[in-house]
């Protein structure tokens, strides 16, 4: 690991000032993706700027109708939360599934969205509950936010501080994990809302998190497997690699999508929307 | 330079250290605390598990300036010096559960988080899910299930913790 300074920011905007003044500098938040690649070489920040002592950025609340959880929130905490196990027990669910118990103890919900990889478990639930990310400056749209591969539209001296989730009636998320990462090879997230059915895909798409707008309108008519009897996605840009072909992908995401739909309606309603 | 302050198996430690020390070096070449070890390169193996806080991390993939301030327990801090074994050091003792014993630190480390977590009453499913961020090369992982199961019972009845 190449050196860098070290900073401990106690607020948000002691921490947006850091990353003004000094250039290049990162932030560090659970460190379970930075870490790596600064070990191996491929990041070498001057500057590290640590949210992780920000009090109060790690919250977990319901404000209305919409579940609000702090960027520093770890996978462990969003896993075992009561508040997010209500509101959204598929939120729940797929933290729960990400790496290992040590890696939910350090990883956090902020860090994973602005990190925005490919395989990752979370842009695949913003982007089916349709989801506002929250910096120190505005709020988007997952639309808006995601940017294709590890890419996001933050800025530089841009934080996200939380992420609000509006509660869908139901929502199931079905991973298939990669044997070997035990990232997803495909994740799909559904998500039936009140006004229209959201189905996300992560893990497959060569540009990161993508709908299948197909299947909403199917799903939107009917909220059943039933629906997606017959019906495909092509394999053009998905990804195909040591770990699976584009058409295995493809494959996966329709059979994932199924099982998302079964599993979200052998879930009750949810009592909140 | 950065001074950092912290707990390290109950003992208060203060040092001066290069901000790019990680956790797992700071405690095996500051420390000489070498019962955590170090596996791979890519935060994947969990040799290097410590308790920081009272949970599982991966000391490879926490900078040692991020624990300051905080609580760091290594497999040393299990149980004392000379004293009898951590019930769940027997129980890996008494069940076979290591042959070169580089991946123990690390299963034991998790093991008892695990237990704090869970109970004392685990299934073999439930051992075998969490043992996901654990690998080891030698014993095909059926003595280590059963000696976290026999570990988790026994620290039902012990003092340590
Ligand atoms: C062994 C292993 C297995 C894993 N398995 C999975 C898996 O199955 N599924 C999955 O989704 N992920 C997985 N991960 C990744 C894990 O979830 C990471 O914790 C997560 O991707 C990054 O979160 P972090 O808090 O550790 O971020 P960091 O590593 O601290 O930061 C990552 C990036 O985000 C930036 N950043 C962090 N916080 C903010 C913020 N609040 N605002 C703006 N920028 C920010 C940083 O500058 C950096 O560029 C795994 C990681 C490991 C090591
Ligand atoms: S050395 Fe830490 S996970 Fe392998
Ligand atoms: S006992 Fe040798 S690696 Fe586990």
């Amino acid at each position: 690991m190449y050196e860098f300074k070290y900073h401990r920011p106690a607020t948000v905007r002691q921490a947006a000032n850091l990353l003004l003044k000094n250039e290049d500098a990162k932030v560090i938040a659970g460190g379970h993706t930075l870490l790596p690649v600064m070990k191996q070489r491929l990041a070498s920040p001057p500057h590290l700027v640590d949210l992780s002592h920000i009090e109060g950025l790690d919250g977990i609340e319901m404000k209305g109708r919409s579940l609000v959880i702090g960027a520093t929130a770890t996978h462990n905490s969003v896993a075992n939360s009561a508040i997010v196990g209500e509101a959204i027990p598929a939120l729940a669910e797929l933290a729960g599934l990400i790496g290992d118990p040590a890696v939910r103890h350090k990883g956090t919900i902020g860090g994973s969205l602005a990190n925005n990889d490919p395989t990752a478990d979370y842009p695949a639930a913003c982007l089916a509950l349709g989801a506002t990310i929250v910096t120190n400056k505005r709020r988007l749209k997952p639309e808006e936010f995601f940017q294709g591969l590890f890419t996001t539209s933050l800025e530089s001296d841009e934080i996200i501080t939380k992420v609000m989730f509006p509660v869908p009636k139901k929502a199931a998320y079905i991973k298939f994990r990669n044997q070997a990462s035990r990232y997803a090879l495909v994740g799909v997230f559904v998500a039936k809302r009140p006004s229209d059915v959201r189905v996300a895909v992560t893990g497959a798409g060569s540009e990161g998190v993508f709908r299948v707008t197909s299947f909403e309108e199917a799903l939107k008519k009917r909220f059943s497997p039933k629906a997606l009897d017959g019906m495909t996605v092509p394999s053009d840009g998905l990804n195909g690699d040591l770990h699976g072909s584009a058409e295995y992908r493809a494959h996966l995401i329709a059979v994932l999508a199924r099982r998302a739909v079964e599993a979200a309606t052998a879930k009750p309603d949810a009592s909140v929307a | 330079m950065a001074k950092i302050s912290l707990v390290v198996n109950g003992n208060p430690v203060n040092a001066n250290i290069d901000p790019r020390t990680l956790l797992v070096q700071f405690l095996r070449e500051n420390l000489r605390l070498t019962g955590t070890h170090v596996g791979c390169d890519t935060s994947q193996c969990g040799a290097c598990v410590v308790h920081l806080d009272g949970k599982a991390v991966k000391a490879c993939t926490t900078l040692a300036v991020m624990a300051d301030g905080h609580e760091v327990r290594t497999i040393e801090g299990l149980a004392a010096d000379g004293a009898p074994l951590h019930p769940m050091q027997e129980a890996f003792r008494e069940h076979h559960g290591l042959q070169c014993g580089f991946c123990t630190p690390g299963m034991i480390m998790t093991a008892v988080d695990l237990v704090h977590r869970k109970g004392h009453d685990l299934s073999d499913h439930t051992i075998r899910e969490e043992l996901e961020g654990n690998l080891c090369r030698c014993t095909g992982y059926q003595n280590i299930v059963q000696s976290i199961a026999a570990g988790a019972k026994a620290m039902a009845k012990s003092d340590l913790a």
